[in-house]
């Protein structure tokens, strides 16, 4: 288990690194910020000036290893567009999208394992078919695309709610459905087939033949067992929900991490960019990393190291 | 006893009829005419579409599908409308257009001009955008784009994955360490921001997405295929191959890529709807296919603005998206158990 553990965490590191290179070499690349800071007039003097003050004057290998050893710091270096710590920006912009992925999350735990769950129990029931319909709807349908038919239904025709922005509590409905409903999905397909297994395995049958009541069965034997897979699942949908959270923020004007990742890449500013792709990255290796190992614990069988 | 044998020679043929049924209903008729319809319109986009996809008639804007209906405005008849208020109020020459008979101070009931709308029909079945062009000739030509970058995203990843695959499963030691790591890596990149970034630097292109798009379908490739090699590998017949000469490109690609085949199938289907919804979403955030080639994804972007007030723009190419990756869904999951029983993890 330790091994196990260890090379993993090794395994995780040297990820780590040679994403951090590719997102240095991803930010060069994306466009010369000391031109977007001049203008269209500039002296030769101006454009070194500039260049001096946000370090782009040094050798490559020395501006990763300033990257590096500021990244170590927590310091993801100045704002370009807004003269302030990068850190901040997206910090401020960490907890709503934080928010918006919260509730996504939320919304896909509280609709997908129950229809999950009950159309286990009813199989080929009206309930399973239908649930079997959003499943589909969910993975295959664009979500910026179901966002703005959420707006239209529900924000144009019945207003019931804001298109857009994040003001009061209700904006973040549409946002959080658009978001979920791919992992409403996942998790309904994944409870469902567990649910399935379990209901068919030996000491469920014993437990029926014992004459344990319908409810009793359904809850406190096979649902303990079937919430397996969707909890390993948890870690997956975490890292994908940032990810996707990039379209949906664009479709409801959502100010998280997504838009200004994408406001970043349009003005070129460097050190937010850097930092937003980061952030994502980590999530999404951290909740691998998560998953692997809760799965080791919970499954002596994957611990083969 | 005679009820009995009646019972059992009627309910035979019924059953049969049935299971008869049955069968059928498994085969996935309605995604695989949808399929067709989908590559059809692809290749014979230019023999079917009923109008041009770029070129669009100004004068037919935002028109409804057709069963949209017209919208009319009540306007007061006034001698010179002030601006901004064009919605309601007609000026007297106008009018007169309309309803020779209609005076200075009366309220009329217009059917052009500002806040009206001809309603749908047949010309534009389900209607125009915002530069009147025809949303259907625009979804005709979109199929072909997406089938294009499909096939050619699967041709190029699927190729490198199968041969990192094979490579990774046969070979394993540090090999497989090594390419196994750069899977991991790729998958750990944000792909979205990454193609942002690109388009930002090197510009949009046709070329700039497919290469996107491989890019991150390579390493799902090479993982399933590897896996396989991994389990053919330890076979005997592998090793007589070895011991009767072959060479290892002989192995890897005769003797192991054979057995790869079925799961290779049953990816590439199940990844060809994953590719067409992430180029579509490439094309909405405008990294994806190059303007003005009506892709499904810009279409839907096109629309974004004109939700109020033309909600089919944005609609209809969503359609398109849905109906096709939910086909492509369906008929996999129906392939994956045709084929590869084994790969049935979900049902």
């Amino acid at each position: 288990m330790q091994r196990f553990l260890v090379r993993r965490f090794l395994i995780t590191i040297v990820t780590l690194f040679a994403v951090s290179i590719i997102i240095f070499a991803m930010a060069r690349v994306s466009g010369d910020p000391r031109t977007m800071m001049l203008g269209e007039f500039f002296t030769q003097e101006q454009y070194d000036l500039i260049g001096q003050k946000l370090g782009l004057d040094k050798s490559y290998v020395e501006q990763y290893w300033i990257f590096i050893k500021d990244l170590a710091r927590g310091d993801f270096g100045h704002s370009i567009k807004e003269g302030r710590p990068a850190g901040d920006v997206i910090w401020e912009r960490f907890l709503s999208t934080f928010e918006l992925g919260g509730a996504a999350f939320l919304f896909s735990v509280i609709v997908g394992l129950p229809l999950g769950i009950l159309s286990a129990i009813r199989r080929g029931g009206v309930l399973d078919n239908f649930s079997k319909i959003v499943a589909l709807i969910g993975q295959s349908a664009p979500n910026f695309w179901l966002g703005f038919m959420l707006i239209v239904i529900f924000a144009i025709r019945l207003e019931w709610v804001p298109p857009s922005g994040r003001h009061d509590w209700n904006s973040i409905i549409l946002p959080a459905i658009t978001l979920g409903w791919f992992f409403v999905a996942a998790n309904m397909r994944l409870v469902r087939s567990a649910m399935l297994d379990v209901l068919d395995s030996e000491y469920i049958k014993l437990a029926k033949a014992k004459g344990v009541p319908g409810y009793s069965l359904v809850w406190k034997h096979a649902f303990r067992n079937a919430i397996i897979p969707p909890l390993t699942f948890a870690g997956v949908t975490l890292g994908n929900l940032v990810a996707g959270s990039i379209t949906t923020e664009l479709v409801f004007a959502w100010p998280g991490l997504g838009l200004l990742a994408i406001n970043a890449t349009l003005g070129s500013d460097y050190p937010v960019l850097q930092g937003v792709v980061i952030i994502f990255t980590l999530l999404y290796v951290g909740a691998a990393l998560l998953v692997d190992v809760l799965y080791a614990y919970i499954d002596p069988r994957i611990r083969y190291a | 006893m005679a009820a009995d044998l009646a019972l059992t020679t009627t309910s035979k043929p019924f059953s049969l009829v049935m299971s008869r049924i049955q069968a059928a209903r498994r085969l996935p008729l309605i995604p695989m005419i949808l399929l067709g319809l989908v590559v059809v319109s692809g290749i014979f986009a230019n023999l079917i579409a009923p109008h041009d996809p770029v070129d669009g008639d100004l004068r037919s804007r935002t028109l409804p599908p057709v069963w949209g209906g017209a919208r009319t405005a009540e306007k007061l008849v006034v001698e010179v409308p002030q601006s901004g208020q064009l919605l309601y109020q007609v000026s007297l020459e106008e009018a007169r257009e309309q309803d020779p008979n209609v005076q200075l101070g009366d309220t009329i009931l217009m059917e052009s001009g500002s806040g009206t709308r001809a309603g749908g029909s047949f010309k534009y079945v389900l209607g125009t955008d915002q530069l009147g062009r025809d949303i259907l000739s625009r979804i005709i030509y979109g199929a072909r784009i997406s089938l294009i970058v499909a096939a050619v995203t699967l041709g190029v990843g699927g190729g490198i994955g199968i041969i990192i695959g094979l490579l990774s499963g046969y070979y394993g030691g540090w090999v497989d360490e090594l390419l196994m790591r750069l899977v991991d890596i790729i998958l750990a990149v944000p792909l979205i921001l990454v193609a942002l970034v690109l388009v930002v630097a090197v510009g949009q292109s046709f070329e700039m997405i497919i290469a996107v798009l491989a890019l991150w379908i390579w390493p799902r490739f090479a993982r399933m295929v590897r896996g396989e090699v991994l389990q053919l590998k330890n076979l005997d017949y592998v090793a007589l191959a070895r011991v009767a000469g072959a060479s290892t490109p002989r192995i890897l690609f005769i003797h192991l890529f054979p057995g790869t085949i079925n799961t290779v199938i049953v990816v590439a289907t199940l990844q060809v709807g994953i590719v067409i919804l992430v180029e579509a979403t490439l094309s909405f955030l405008g990294a994806g296919v190059p303007p003005p080639d009506p892709a499904w994804g810009s279409m839907v972007a096109d629309g974004r603005n004109h939700l109020v007030d033309a909600w089919w723009v944005a609609t209809m190419p969503g359609v398109a998206i849905l109906l096709t990756v939910m086909s492509l869904n369906l008929f996999g999951d129906w392939l994956r158990d045709k084929l590869d029983p084994k790969l049935r993890q979900i049902e």
